[in-house]
């Protein structure tokens, strides 16, 4: 697709619809005319736009690889991304993007990856698992850790029972509160930061859930000696323009959608723990 | 349920990370009367309301912690696994688990004689002092963890 104006949705179909938990659900979208989308880098996003209601930053949460579609996975949140949600295959929305600071998955290489993601944090950081699990033999250890408030909020099902699986990571899950039918760990997710395998003098973590969970779990991490400087978050701020001008999205010094979403810990911490930021 | 062993021994119990780096002096006089349990999944270890005589160290497995009443499901509000300890109401009076205590996987404990633990720690100043400077940072993180869950945090 040729170069767009940096503010104007481009008109894209919904390819499919897939309903992940009761409020989240996964689009697959394709371009017209059989274009490709732009390359993206894992941990970008783009803003989806419907007309009359609204637009809304969402993170891609599909492989970088794929040009041909778009994914994105939505949360009903509110009006807009409600309406998101409703799309059915056939139906037009409007992207630009992308935009925003990835995951350093370059910076990686050659040591261990500790992956954190809690609730819908996990969609942002499943096109670093696709790269990764590409090109396994660069990485050292993948020790992953995935939490959810329920069993029933667990998303991407079919993937995770495939990453469970394999023998080239380690894939923990772990909920808030379940019922009797849950034979897997019960409690927040740094319970299970203990179990983690890796070097801390040779690891990096990607985390990526709600702000306390984020906070906790790089605790967790500084106390099994990894460096702040090694471990990296995915900011969340409500955006409007996505390209660093309205000034909605400002975290500090930063702006979430040009300086961000992904930003390193150990820059984000005095932000992070003050009380009103 | 199966007994692995009637009587475990300190070497065993020193095994647990629970008392890592303990004096073997002190720790000899927690273990009399130790038992090594195996359990298969879905077996209770213990019940709410029913009295709490033993301290469980857990060596293999996982065991949920769960809470319910007449009017609702069950609720797993925690699991404890491999490494970890369960109960302290042995040492609160009215010495009662407070919740269900259920296997989820093989579970393998050795459970400590709770009268035995009370009466070493109150004869032996120092052990007292070890045994809880042991014991409340693991209740501190959990009760920690507990108002992160009640935050709901991944809420809708």
């Amino acid at each position: 697709m040729s170069g767009p104006h940096p503010l104007a949705p481009r008109p894209v179909v919904v390819k499919s619809h897939t309903q992940e938990t009761v409020d989240t659900v996964t689009l697959v979208l394709s371009p017209p005319n059989g274009e490709r989308f732009p390359r993206f880098r894992p941990g970008q996003f783009n803003m989806l736009y419907l007309p009359g209601i609204g637009e809304a930053a969402i993170s891609i949460s599909g492989d970088t690889k794929e040009t041909h579609q778009l994914v994105h996975t939505i949360r009903m949140a509110g009006k807009i991304s409600n309406a998101l949600a409703a799309l059915l295959p056939g139906a037009t929305v409007g992207v630009r993007g992308p935009y925003g600071r990835g995951w350093p998955v370059r910076e990686a290489e050659g040591k261990d990856l500790l992956i954190v993601a809690g609730g819908l944090g996990l969609p942002p950081l499943r096109p670093v698992l696709y790269d990764v699990l590409d090109r396994r033999d660069r990485f050292g250890r993948v020790e992953i850790i995935y939490g959810a408030r329920t069993p029933g909020d667990l998303v991407f099902y079919s993937a995770l029972q495939e990453w469970r699986q394999r023998g080239d990571l380690r894939f923990q899950t772990t909920v808030d509160a379940a019922g009797r039918e849950w034979y897997g760990d019960v409690g927040v997710v740094t319970t299970r930061v203990p179990d983690m395998r890796f070097d801390p003098k040779n690891s990096v973590a990607f985390l990526c859930g709600p702000e306390i969970m984020m906070k906790m779990t790089a605790r967790a991490l500084e106390a099994r000696g990894l460096p702040k400087e090694a471990m990296w978050v995915s900011m969340e701020r409500n955006m409007k323009c996505a390209i660093g001008l309205c000034g909605h999205c400002q975290f500090g010094p930063s702006f979430i959608c040009k300086d961000g979403p992904v930003l390193r810990y150990k820059e984000l911490e005095p932000l992070l723990w003050a009380k009103e930021v | 349920m199966r007994i692995i062993a009637p009587h475990a021994s300190e070497t065993r119990v020193l095994e647990h990370p629970f008392f890592e780096g303990m004096d073997p002096h002190l720790l000899r006089t927690l273990v009399p009367k130790a038992v090594e349990r195996e359990y298969d999944v879905g077996d209770y270890v213990a019940q709410e309301g029913s009295p709490c005589d033993e301290f469980l160290l857990v060596f293999e497995g996982k065991l949920a912690l769960e809470i319910g009443a007449a009017d609702r499901p069950h609720l797993t509000v925690q699991t404890v696994g491999s490494g970890e300890v369960v109960g302290w109401s042995w040492f609160v009076a009215p010495n009662l688990w407070r919740f269900d205590v259920r296997a989820v996987k093989p579970t393998r404990v050795v459970a400590l004689n709770a009268p035995t633990v009370r009466h070493a720690l109150a004869s032996h100043a120092s052990l007292g002092y070890d045994f809880l400077a042991r014991l409340l940072p693991v209740l501190a993180e959990r009760l920690e963890n507990t108002r992160v869950q009640l935050l709901d945090t991944y809420g809708r």
